[in-house]
């Protein structure tokens, strides 16, 4: 008699390796979508005063016209693909608060770094804060 | 010196991002739930869902969200405007124990605090980083802002 079992999620204990590559995946290309995504509209300017100037029509032309934000789309897009990827192997219980917690410290670190934005230490303090607490909401 | 502090309209849209995506998302899933199970052989039984209610405002929802989180990032910082939207996760949980009564653990409440905190924290601070123009500050006008 042959068992025809839906295919099962691994226990996430099961290749720890495998499960850390998996949601570090989704972490790197989130991050990497949203800081392109925030350049590019850091590019742009201020999209209030583009629609205060040239209506919605405008603002909405002032973003499609911006290759970076094409890519930072592109990454989001991997980013979601990567988290559905990550979620037919692993529990949602596991991936939700682990990728969402860690995207937040790794966009700290990025936009630190590559937007050159002033992490203080209210900001560290609050990323930290909401990091742990997207973990214990959704654990 | 400037704090670089938001308008009340741009704390408005703040909110938007904050409020629309779990909306958005629970909206999907009620409609997904009371559509019968969709196979992989029938995919295009995928695009009616996008014109049943539930669902159709869930995208809506979502649209907005995306709209409102550029234009935020169009004028904050990606530091600042993340923890905020993380406040999302909070009005979900006092939505469904409000609306949906379901029961929230302590561990949750601690979350919901911790969020909450955070959000409290970064909100307090400057929304924007100020590069300043190196050598120009001291003839700098008042209505002098670009770059």
């Amino acid at each position: 008699m042959t068992l025809s079992l839906p295919a099962a999620p691994l226990p996430p204990d099961s290749n720890p390796w495998a499960a850390a590559a998996m949601i570090a995946a989704v972490v790197l290309t989130s991050t990497t979508g949203e800081v392109l995504t925030a350049a590019a509209m850091k590019s742009i300017g201020d999209l209030d005063v583009i629609r205060a100037h040239s209506g919605l029509k405008g603002a909405i032309r002032a973003v499609l016209t911006r290759p970076l934000f094409f890519a930072g789309v592109s990454f989001l897009a991997l980013a979601f693909f990567s988290l559905l990827f990550a979620l037919n192997h692993l529990n949602l219980s596991l991936v939700g608060p682990a990728s969402a917690s860690l995207t937040l410290v790794a966009n700290a670190f990025a936009g630190k770094i590559f937007l050159k934005e002033d992490v203080d230490r209210r900001r560290w303090a609050s990323a930290v804060l909401v990091c742990i607490g997207v973990y214990l909401l959704a654990h | 010196m400037s704090q670089h502090s938001l308008t009340p309209r741009q704390y408005a849209i703040l909110g938007l991002v904050a409020v629309s995506a779990p909306l958005g998302d629970a909206c999907l899933s009620q409609g997904m739930k009371q559509l019968p199970a969709i196979s992989l052989a029938h995919p295009g039984s995928l695009i009616g869902a996008v014109f049943t209610p539930w669902i159709a405002m869930g995208i809506a929802l979502l649209i907005g969200f995306f709209a409102s989180y550029l234009t935020a990032l169009s004028w904050a910082d990606l530091t600042f405007v993340l923890p905020a939207t993380a406040f999302g996760y909070v009005v979900i949980a006092l939505l469904s124990r409000f609306w949906l009564n379901e029961s929230i653990s302590l561990e949750r409440w601690a979350g919901i605090l911790f969020i909450t905190l955070g959000v409290g924290f970064v909100a307090q601070g400057p929304s924007l980083t100020q590069h300043p123009a190196p050598e120009k500050e001291a003839v700098r006008k008042p209505e002098d802002e670009s770059e």
